[in-house]
């Protein structure tokens, strides 16, 4: 059983690898891998390459890794199967963000950041500063009211996006609806390096906190009398995880199902131990979503693209259901 | 058996408005097997989840060891002390291994991975409960009485000098029931300290030396178990009129259920 799951591990993360190596190659223009290698691109070719595709496949696999993580720490630490990195309004603080970025009519950008982008990243911040006053209002940071004092403010914030909205002219609700479907239209090496060290910081306290996640999964009486400090160890989870998705979100918009049926497929495909469910469900996020993205390019051709939240869960859905009903997997899910 | 490795001095747990625990003061000696018993909603649980730091006290002092137990990280307390709470029906997505191990975090770095003692504590204490053989198997797969012994192993995968069980024998036959008060009662003779909270009277005043009654949120009885075995004091803890007969084996006193004509 054991070697049965090394190897599955290591067979996703390496399938990974090559999807998120191989999808700068396929597009609408196709680039011959020797090409790139051998220095033989066009002056076109190379401005597709190194423009425009590697960016957007290294921001689509960051955040695709991101979302996956975050999916599977909230699950894990709220143990709830239908938790997602948005179930805390970090999504609908960004999006409100974005929104009143739009009603106001800004036009800014710091730095080569997108006015938009730090405007969503300070609405993700409100929302995280918000839910984290609110659970501060009752005793010992419990999982019960931190997710329900997230899934307030994002109910609130729902509402504040529709009034938004319905303030709006109808290019500027287009622009809003438009940014809520998420997506990589406009993506460059900046956008690159903005979401990078959200996500760099996120990764690495996940993975610090591995054990912790293992025992948080079975109950916090359980994880305390091993030794797990519950509330420090989910006040870090939830700072890290929130304020990497609130990095991704502000650049890339809610990309949805991706981080809640990531780490699920995970589980199925390889169990619940997070030492080596972490490094699948990243490798499989990233992939996921480059792939997502990729067939978002290649199918709509160079005049429009559909947004890739749709393909996610277009994709996906199906994908998710036949592992739950196949018995493929042979794992479990959470609550089972 | 003389110095104590608990030591509980007018200890308060508040929960809104309510006293759940008042000035409980009790002492357990290094070694012993006590056994906590008392009417429903009487605090035990509650006694217990405040000496593991599970809850936090509104009052009083608690000392493990001889060191306050505030001045633990909880970490440190988990390697002197490992607690099994009661069942919460959730199973945990866990292989039978995979679970056990859990029980070795206080001995874990953040990326370390299972050492050679690691493995040899999980091999010692799955092999004594008998639970080797579904090493590999899900949790779910197995019976409540099963997991139970699992979920006790993962407890004593931790190597804490002092054990806290809240009901340890629920969901267990007669045959299981046994297996683990033996395992106690070995882990006992080895020096280990258990503080068990049971509602079964007979199997504290059989396997345990001392017993603690909780009455009202604070302690009723504190003594051996052969002194709590009395008419009077089972009336007082638990307004009961109680009959008696000795076990023929080892002569302790137990308690006969009352019978119906």
């Amino acid at each position: 059983m054991k070697r049965r799951r090394t190897i599955r591990v290591l067979l996703i993360v390496g399938l990974s690898v090559v999807a998120i190596v191989v999808a700068p190659l396929i597009g609408y223009r196709m680039i011959n891998p020797l090409d790139v290698l051998g220095g033989g691109l066009t002056e076109l070719e190379t401005q597709i390459f190194w423009d425009i595709r590697v960016p957007r496949v290294c921001l689509g696999a960051l955040a695709g890794a991101g979302l996956a993580l975050s999916g599977m720490v909230f699950q894990a630490m709220f143990r709830n199967v239908l938790a997602t990195p948005y179930t805390l309004g970090v999504s609908s603080g960004a999006s409100l963000g974005a929104a009143l970025y739009v009603v106001v009519g800004l036009q800014f950008s710091v730095a080569g950041i997108a006015g938009v982008s730090l405007c969503a990243f300070g609405g993700a911040a409100l929302a995280v500063l918000l839910v984290y006053g609110i659970t501060l209002m009752r005793p010992g940071f419990s999982a019960a009211s931190t997710l329900l004092a997230g899934v307030a403010v994002s109910f609130f914030f729902s509402s504040l996006i529709l009034f938004a909205q319905y303030l709006s002219d109808f290019a500027g609700t287009y622009r809003i609806v438009r940014w809520l479907m998420g997506g990589f239209d406009l993506v460059g090496h900046q956008s690159v390096l903005s979401v990078l060290p959200f996500v760099v910081s996120g990764i690495a306290i996940v993975a610090f906190l591995l054990h912790e996640l293992n025992l948080l999964t079975v109950g916090d009486d359980i994880a305390a009398s091993r030794g797990v400090d519950c509330v420090k160890t989910r006040r870090l989870l939830f700072f890290a995880t929130s304020l990497m998705v609130g990095g991704i979100v502000a650049v890339c918009g809610p990309i949805g199902f991706i981080g809640m049926m990531a780490p699920h497929i995970c589980r199925l495909l390889i169990g619940h131990d997070h030492l080596r469910l972490m490094p699948v469900t990243l490798a499989f996020g990233a992939a996921f979503l480059v792939l997502c993205d990729g067939f978002a390019r290649a199918v709509t051709g160079s005049y429009a693209e559909i947004p890739v939240g749709v393909i996610t869960a277009l994709l996906g859905g199906p994908f998710f259901l036949w592992l739950l009903v196949s018995d493929t997997g042979g794992g479990r899910l959470m609550e089972d | 058996m003389s110095e104590a490795a608990l030591d509980v001095h007018q200890l308060c747990f508040r929960r809104g408005r309510h006293d759940v625990l008042h000035d409980v003061t009790l002492s357990v000696a290094a070694g012993d097997f006590v056994s906590i018993v008392g009417p429903n909603g009487v605090g035990k649980t509650t006694l217990l989840k405040c000496l593991m730091r599970i809850l936090t006290p509104s009052a009083g002092r608690v000392t493990v060891l001889g060191k306050e137990l505030p001045a633990y990280r909880q970490r440190e307390l988990a390697r002197h002390m490992s607690y099994l709470p009661q069942s919460d029906h959730r199973v945990p997505p866990f292989t039978v291994y995979e679970y056990v191990m859990l029980g070795r975090y206080p001995h874990l770095s953040p990326f370390s991975t299972v050492s050679a003692d690691d493995e040899a504590a999980v091999q010692t204490v799955m092999g004594r409960l008998g639970v080797s053989p579904w090493k590999d198997r899900d949790l779910h797969s197995l019976s409540g009485g099963e997991r139970q012994k699992v979920l006790i192993a993962a407890a004593l995968a931790q190597g804490a000098e002092i054990l806290l069980l809240d009901e340890p024998a629920s969901f267990l036959d007669p045959k299981h029931q046994q297996e683990i008060f033996r395992t106690l009662g070995q882990l006992n003779a080895d020096g280990v300290t258990i503080v068990m909270v049971t509602h079964d009277i007979n199997s504290a005043a059989l396997h345990s030396r001392s017993i603690v009654a909780l009455q009202h949120g604070t302690v009723e009885f504190a003594g051996a178990s052969e002194a709590f075995m009395q008419a009077d004091v089972l009336l007082r803890v638990f307004d009961i009129d109680a009959k008696f007969v000795d076990h023929p084996q080892t002569g302790r006193r137990l308690l006969i259920p009352e019978g119906q004509v």
